[in-house]
């Protein structure tokens, strides 16, 4: 009887990439379900279209890098970059435009740098910063949100997706947008004047984040991964927004409620900031990680160009993870400090 | 209640425990054949005392220690020694090892034995000589010589004596049984174990996932100073380190043992095992093994004899090979595979796991390392087992050692975790075994290039050392010359030289008071010779002892030098004989020694003139084959004494050499004669 040689451990857990990735796509549903209520069928279109092309996409390039199929499809990972982008995306985008996104994410950024593991990277937000440069005019027009007008059906939205030319949609600037264009009115007026601005943080969108936040702290029970990341990020965002908040002056950059739950708050600190691979491994060094990216996010919201910025502040400190791991190795069992030459 | 600490990561597989549980230890009787593998711990394998075809006892030493850090092995029943030969053994490598085969006899007879009446009138120093020479080694799985764990420095202070009976590890309950029923015997042990190292507490440590072992446990420690202490069960509660973190809250310093923090920790298996031979005087021949799995019909626990086949415990456990795909000694997290049923139980061997396939299943193929951390918060070492594997696959060794590659205790925490099932301490493995390599042949080559620089310094300075010599010869030849220059013009004739110098001396010693004898003279002749060869004798030799290339041309000298100094004393002899009585040794003006010496000369020059060539040639190669013979003879000499190489070479060399000179001088005198 010839006997197994392989060596331990012999037993394994129950977790698998796959249900990782599951769960993942598990918990962006109940903020998908907001999107859709508040913005229609776009949001699932986008989600629905980019999916298909993400797949596509992987399969091809695993194809010309001669990798089983089966084997590689079936970690979802590709899925998860799809439906995040997906979301992040303006609702009732152009076909193309959601194709030019996912083939950076998927093929630039996922496979020419070594496949699923190896991507230094964020892929969703590689594909929406590379969108948001090249065609600022379509990433930047959002539709209004239910409650302010008419909402598209899913034929238009299907319509709005491939023959864009044919859709004649209503845009909307988003709250983020109103705010950084606001040098006149006290933020009391603002919202009043503007409908969009809901009750905190924008019309949809707080909700969106509420969603989000829900999906993130479910993931955080499944400890699918630390709460070190999200919460150095929210903290350190509250921490900067109450500090430049001067009581909501027209030069005021916004709440801390405002910037906790608007814009892609909540989708960033619990589904991209967390994407283990190109963020930082260590706990210490993931407090890091998400400390700088809310400090950040808040600087480019306030002080830059861009609107929104979680994807600019993940993308840089994407860059810094490896710097960030140099420097905040944990203590080892038996060690008197950090690192072990210091 | 006793505050206790927790450690860092840790899991919680499926237990899998009361499989076993159900039924009590069982003897596992007495195989016909016994295979002892005479590495059955960590250290130096003993070695056997016994010869084939021997009958022994039971509990007769069968090996003894080799060094420190060995034990014994003892028969564990009586019979004969059928062989002692390399059996595939219980081994990671699957490698053979020397073990000893005995055939039971089937009487069990043992040998006459006994134990300490109170062993707390006995040196610490005899307990731990019987401890050792009862051949035990730790029990829990490791298998470190437990005499020298306890053989603690003297000035160092134990504070803390820890009994490990956390049995952590999923499947194995051999420990769990032996707590449950033999709970005094352990209290008797620990009792024996805080005799010997003198801890200001002893705790035994058990998982609370073993309510059973516990009271049993507690009821035998009554009236004792022990402490049970139960803790949350956690995979790997039960390693050493973290055992120690749990109970005390120290870290035992990376590198270091639990002694330097004045920690002694043994497991519940050894400290019966230390009773039995303290109190009974009984060594260690068995022990307690679970055998366990979906692939054996009744999972229990088996008292079994040292030796004993896994075939043979697995039968008894109603063993279905079919679907058990692999057999594992140990648990499932740290426990390896053995690559036959045939090998034998060890000291280490405290379970043997026949899993179904659905059981414990094929691992996949390994997915993309995500790092998604889990493997980071289930290590119990806090490493970042991300990181290291991701050194580990780019060979960045160094870069591994920096993230503390070498403090993982490969519990297997981290690939129970991993969603890509990454068999990641298969990776640690191996780079621990690179780093390893690395270092040893860093060691070596290091050692060459030291070794090498020497022996080049070496030749430097003697080519330097030679060189002085040669200039200081040629400076002091030319200087000669220049005085001689100076003195007498440049055409003197150096024989007429002589001969005035020579007529002067003469004159000098005329004049002088008494003036050397001829007898005198002749002696200081032999005399100098003599000292003369003696040196050129001692250069050789150091010559020899070098390897020198100057071997050769100083053994001319000498074989010269030699001539000389036989001539010198015939000519003292001759002297003697024609002179008997000049004792004492008047002047006697008509002796001229430097006509004489001249004469003498004329004389040999004009003799071998006056010899035909056939003559000279014949005398040439008699001397030669004398010298032949001489040399030989001094080989001989030199390899019967054993003398060095290098020596030997250089006598051999010189054989040649003569060897090849007589031979031409047999030419030469063929020529002559034919002539």
């Amino acid at each position: 009887m010839a006997l197994m040689r392989i060596t331990s451990p012999h037993a394994h857990g129950p977790m698998t990439t796959s249900r990782v990735m599951q769960n993942v796509l598990l918990a962006t549903v109940p903020g998908i379900i907001v999107l859709t209520h508040f913005f229609g069928f776009g949001v699932l279109v986008n989600i629905a279209w980019a999916s298909i092309l993400a797949l596509g996409f992987e399969a091809l390039a695993l194809r010309l890098r001669k990798r089983p199929l089966g084997f590689y499809l079936g970690d979802y990972s590709a899925l998860v970059t799809a439906v995040l982008l997906g979301i992040a995306l303006p609702p009732y985008s152009p076909w193309w435009l959601i194709a030019v996104g996912i083939a950076a994410a998927i093929l630039l950024a996922k496979h020419l740098y070594g496949g699923m593991g190896y991507n230094p990277f964020n892929p969703a937000m590689v594909g929406y910063v590379v969108l948001l440069i090249s065609f600022p005019v379509q990433m930047t027009s959002w539709a209004p949100p239910r409650g302010t007008g008419e909402l598209p059906g899913l034929l238009e939205a299907l319509q709005a997706c491939f023959t864009p030319a044919s859709f004649d949609g209503v845009t909307m600037a988003t709250p983020l947008d109103v705010l950084k264009q606001n040098n006149s009115l006290l933020l009391e007026d603002l919202w009043q004047q503007n409908v969009q601005f809901g009750r905190w943080a924008g019309l949809g969108w707080e909700w969106a984040n509420l969603a989000f936040l829900a999906g993130g702290l479910w993931l955080l029970y499944q400890r699918i991964y630390t709460w070190h990341a999200p919460v150095a990020m929210l903290t350190t965002l509250t921490l900067m927004s109450a500090l430049f908040y001067d009581g909501g002056s027209s030069a005021s950059g916004g709440s801390p409620l405002f910037h906790l739950l608007s814009g892609a708050t909540m989708l960033g600190a619990f589904f991209i900031i967390t994407d283990p691979v190109s963020s930082a491994v260590s706990n210490r060094g993931r407090l890091v990680f998400g400390g700088l990216i809310g400090i950040l996010v808040y600087l480019i919201r306030v002080f830059g160009n861009y609107p929104d910025a979680v994807a600019f502040a993940v993308l840089i400190m994407n860059l810094a993870a490896p710097f960030i791991d140099q420097y905040t190795q944990p203590r080892t069992y038996g060690h008197a400090s950090n690192r072990s030459d210091g | 209640m006793r505050k206790v600490f927790g450690f860092h990561g840790g899991i919680h597989p499926p237990e899998n425990k009361h499989q076993s549980l159900g039924s009590p230890i069982a003897q596992a009787g007495i195989p016909a054949e016994l295979v002892l593998p005479l590495s059955q711990h960590i250290g130096a394998p003993a070695v056997p005392i016994v010869e084939v075809g021997q009958h022994v006892l039971k509990g007769q030493q069968i090996a003894e220690p080799a060094g420190f850090v060995s034990v014994p092995i003892h028969a564990p029943t009586s019979g004969t020694i059928r062989a002692i030969e390399d059996r595939q053994v219980a081994h990671p490598s699957g490698l053979s090892a020397r073990c000893i085969i005995l055939a039971s006899d089937g009487k069990d007879e043992w040998i006459e034995h006994s134990g300490l009446a109170d062993y707390r009138q006995v040196e610490r120093s005899e307990l731990l000589s019987r401890i050792r020479n009862a051949g035990i080694a730790g029990m829990g799985g490791a298998g470190f010589p437990t005499a020298v764990k306890l053989a603690v420095k003297p000035d160092a202070k134990i504070t803390t004596l820890i009994i490990n009976g956390t049995e952590c590890e999923p499947y194995i309950t051999a420990d769990d049984e032996l707590m449950r029923e033999r709970a005094a015997q352990i209290i008797e042990g620990t009792e024996i174990l805080s005799c010997i190292v003198q801890p200001d507490e002893t705790l035994i440590g058990v998982e609370d996932n073993k309510p059973e072992s516990i009271a049993a446990l507690q009821a035998a420690a009554q009236g004792t100073a022990i402490e049970v202490v139960v803790f949350p069960t956690k995979y790997p509660s039960g390693g050493e380190k973290q055992l120690i973190e749990i109970l005390t809250g120290k870290q035992v310093p990376s590198g270091g043992l639990p002694a330097d923090i004045g920690i002694v920790c043994q497991n519940v298996g050894s400290t019966v095992a230390i009773r039995d031979a303290i109190i009974d005087g009984r060594p260690l021949i068995s022990r307690i093994t679970t055998v366990t799995g979906e692939s054996v019909q009744e999972p229990r626990n088996y008292e079994v004899l040292l030796g004993t086949s896994m075939s043979y415990l697995l039968q008894q456990a109603g063993y279905q090979p079919d679907g058990n795909k692999r057999l594992i000694m140990g648990g499932p997290m740290m426990g390896f595979t053995v690559p036959d049923p045939q090998v034998p139980i060890v000291k280490t061997t405290n379970c043997l796991l026949a899993p179904s396939e659905a059981e414990l299943p094929t691992p996949p193929p390994a997915q993309a390392c995500i790092r998604c951390g889990m493997c980071a918060e289930a290590c119990p070492a806090s490493l970042l087992p991300q990181q290291l594997y991701w050194f580990a696959q780019g060979r960045e060794f160094e870069k591994a050692e920096q993230h503390n590659l070498f403090d993982c205790i490969e519990c297997g925490a981290c690939s129970y975790v991993c969603p890509s099932n990454i068999p990641l301490v298969q990776y640690y493995r191996a780079a621990k075994a690179e780093v390893v390599q690395m270092r040893r042949d860093a060691e070596k080559s290091e050692h060459s290039r030291i070794r090498f620089e020497a022996r080049q310094a070496r030749l430097e300075r003697e080519a330097a050392e030679k060189e002085a010599k040669r200039a200081a010869r040629k400076k002091a030849a030319e200087e000669k010359a220049r005085l001689a220059a100076e003195q007498g013009g440049a055409g003197e004739d150096p024989i007429q030289a002589a001969i005035e110098r020579a007529k002067a001396k003469k004159a000098a010693q005329a004049a002088g008071a008494g003036g050397e004898s001829e007898a005198e003279k002749l002696e200081k002749a032999v005399q100098t010779t003599r000292k003369r060869l003696d040196t050129a004798e001692k250069k050789l030799a150091a010559a020899m002892e070098e390897g020198s290339d100057l071997v050769s041309a100083l053994q001319t000298g000498v074989d010269k030098t030699r001539a000389k100094l036989e001539a010198a004393e015939t000519a003292l002899a001759d002297y003697h004989r024609a002179n008997p009585s000049t004792e004492p040794v008047t002047a006697e003006p008509e002796v001229d020694a430097a006509q004489a010496a001249i004469k003498k000369a004329m004389a040999a020059r004009a003799a071998e003139a006056d010899k035909s060539p056939e003559q000279k040639a014949r005398d040439n190669l008699a001397k030669l084959e004398a010298r032949l013979a001489k040399s030989e003879a001094r080989l001989e000499q030199s390899r019967a004494a054993g003398e060095e190489e290098k020596i030997i070479t250089a006598l051999e060399s010189t054989v040649e050499r003569l060897k090849d000179k007589v031979a031409e001088a047999r030419s030469a005198l063929a020529e002559a004669e034919a002539s």
